[in-house]
């Protein structure tokens, strides 16, 4: 065999390889969501959505106290998380920029994005739960918070850098004082990227089970008061998916299929924006 | 009246972003504060001491540390070719057709919550595992196959990106000299890439090793270093999730602090490492 035979051997042996990894990664992965398109598509009846949670072997029950929680820790959460994450991406873009200050919250925010989430479960039981005696859904919503923090910031610092320099001098130009032209002319300039952001942050924290265990923990009923202890479709999914009774585990499927098609629509809504942007 | 509302809003923006690092240097602090108990009971015993005995006030984290080592080091030896494979196929084979489609869904697949890769793994997995090697199916081995899965997507994508800065003219004057594929891409994607394909991977394991959810499910929780691949284990994150609102004693609760302290240092170490010596933003003059 030549040199030249062997070179193209080896080629083909190679791209065989690389070519079967990914088929046998992507088949995982198909095999996975199948999984939960047929267990969750199986399991979704209308009572998911009007019932409440019932004791194993109930027909009446459902995921409404986990979907109601669910919405009220997530959406406190970005009520709190997106402006904040906002001012703080605007103060590294526009004020602090290649600082040495800015450059160090850039890079904590950095590690922060890929730090383990139930750290910050048990960060904010020592500082909240403990101290009020209690688990609470506001306890889930500030550790949410904590985690959706970086995720904002760092999107909206990104997006605030592309908007061209042009842009400022022209409104700095016509005597604007920087907050105008950083509200008026920058936050209009990348407003598709930051609603992007704030979507891939929400998408993120929607799907947190960890940090909830021990912060907004579970209830098996409807409740709406943020000072008590409050479901979720995380963790009422895992309580659910671990228990012995198959109608408790046909409700964890179900609410594993609901919130990865939310997870998965903002996803591919935040593209669309991104997408929308360029062209 | 312009330049007070300007100062106030400089002065908010900073101060808010001044507030991520004290709330990360308060997250330090208070986990140390906690640990404190655990600290002075046990001291550098706690990661050496194997017992983790709660109804005789004993804790020691080195079957967690064993088992978060173990199940990390199994899923990367899995993830890490698969994810190369991958990455190959999407930036270097896969017709312009199929690229796009496949590496989104790769990226959407990145964005699936780890509890649903943990869920399929109890259900789907675990059968598999005690069909196959015996024991109970829930096991360190198991943790360590669904681990490499859900990390996989993440690792791939990040991959195929790094190999995507390779400038074409490389590649090009590389083809023109007769190289094949393979040779393009070891002579020059790779050395070219190679920073950024390090980086991606050492980024991977940072959130490996604190993944809570995905390997809680196949795990067990079971405090014994085994060398047997199939018997069940615990991790740290896995023993903060079964364990913490369990714990009924000070010291039980300090233990754990202490154990949530250390992979907190452990995963910022890591993906300090990745992001400091392989994936230093460019800094544009």
């Amino acid at each position: 065999m030549t040199h030249t035979q062997k070179r193209i051997v080896i080629n083909r042996v190679v791209m065989t390889l690389s070519t079967l990894s990914a088929v046998i990664g992507i088949g995982f992965l198909l095999w996975i969501l199948s999984v939960l398109v047929i267990n969750g598509v199986d399991a979704l009846s209308w009572s998911i959505f009007s019932e409440e949670g019932a004791p194993p072997g109930y027909e009446e029950s459902g995921l409404k106290h986990a979907l109601i929680g669910q919405l009220m820790i997530v959406g406190v959460a970005t009520i709190v998380g997106v402006p904040l994450g906002i001012l703080a991406g605007t103060y590294l873009s526009e004020y602090g920029q290649k600082s040495k200050l800015a450059e160090t919250i850039r890079d904590i925010s950095d590690i922060m994005m890929s730090a383990p989430s139930i750290v910050i479960g048990a960060f904010v039981y020592a500082i909240v739960v403990a101290p009020m005696g209690h688990f609470s859904g506001w306890a889930g919503s500030i550790a949410l918070t904590i985690i959706m923090l970086p995720i904002i910031l760092r999107t909206t610092d990104d997006m605030l850098q592309l908007v061209p320099s042009t842009l400022r001098e022209a409104a700095f130009a016509l005597g604007a004082p920087k907050y105008k032209v950083i509200t008026q002319v920058v936050y209009r300039g990348a407003k598709a990227g930051i609603l992007t952001g704030i979507l891939l942050g929400v998408a993120r924290v929607a799907g947190e089970t960890a940090p909830l265990l021990f912060t907004s923990f579970n209830d098996n009923f409807l409740n709406t008061d943020m000072n008590e202890p409050m479901a979720s479709l995380t963790v009422t999914m895992y309580n659910y998916a671990t228990s012995p009774y198959e109608d408790w585990q046909k409700l964890g499927w179900a609410a594993a299929f609901i919130l990865s098609m939310f997870i998965l629509s903002l996803n591919i809504l935040g593209r669309l924006f991104i997408m929308k942007k360029k062209s | 009246m312009n330049t007070t509302i300007d100062r106030l809003f400089a002065n908010t923006t900073k101060i808010i972003a001044l507030a991520i690092l004290l709330i990360v240097a308060w997250i330090f602090a208070t986990l140390l504060d906690h640990s404190m108990e655990s600290l002075k009971a046990f001291g550098f015993d706690f990661i050496t001491e194997s017992k983790w005995a709660p109804n005789l006030e004993k804790f020691g984290a080195l079957p967690a540390i064993y088992g978060s080592v173990i199940s990390t080091f199994l899923a990367m030896i899995l993830a890490v070719p698969l994810a190369i494979g991958v990455a190959i196929f999407l930036s270097e084979l896969a017709p312009a057709k199929l690229k796009s489609p496949v590496g989104v869904s790769i990226e959407l697949l990145a964005a699936i919550p780890s509890v649903i890769y943990g869920m399929w793994g109890l259900f789907y997995f675990v059968p598999i595992i005690r069909d196959v090697f015996g024991g109970i199916g829930i096991s360190m081995l198991t943790a360590g196959i669904v681990l490499s899965i859900m990390i996989l997507p993440f690792m791939a994508a990040v991959t195929r990106d790094a190999m995507n800065t390779t400038p074409d003219i490389l590649k090009e004057s590389a083809y023109a000299l007769g190289g094949t594929k393979w040779d393009v891409i070891k002579d020059i994607v790779i050395p070219y890439a190679k920073a950024g394909i390090i980086g991606s991977f050492i980024l991977a394991l940072g959130r490996a090793i604190g993944e809570t959810m995905a390997v809680t499910f196949v795990m067990g929780n079971v405090h014994k270093i085994s060398i047997d691949l199939t018997a069940p284990a615990t991790s740290i994150p896995v023993t903060l999730a079964n364990e913490f609102t369990e714990a009924d004693t000070d010291l039980y609760y300090s233990s754990l602090f202490e154990l949530s302290l250390l992979l907190l240092i452990i995963s910022f170490t890591i993906i300090s490492v990745a992001k400091f010596y392989f994936l230093r933003r460019k800094r544009v003059a």
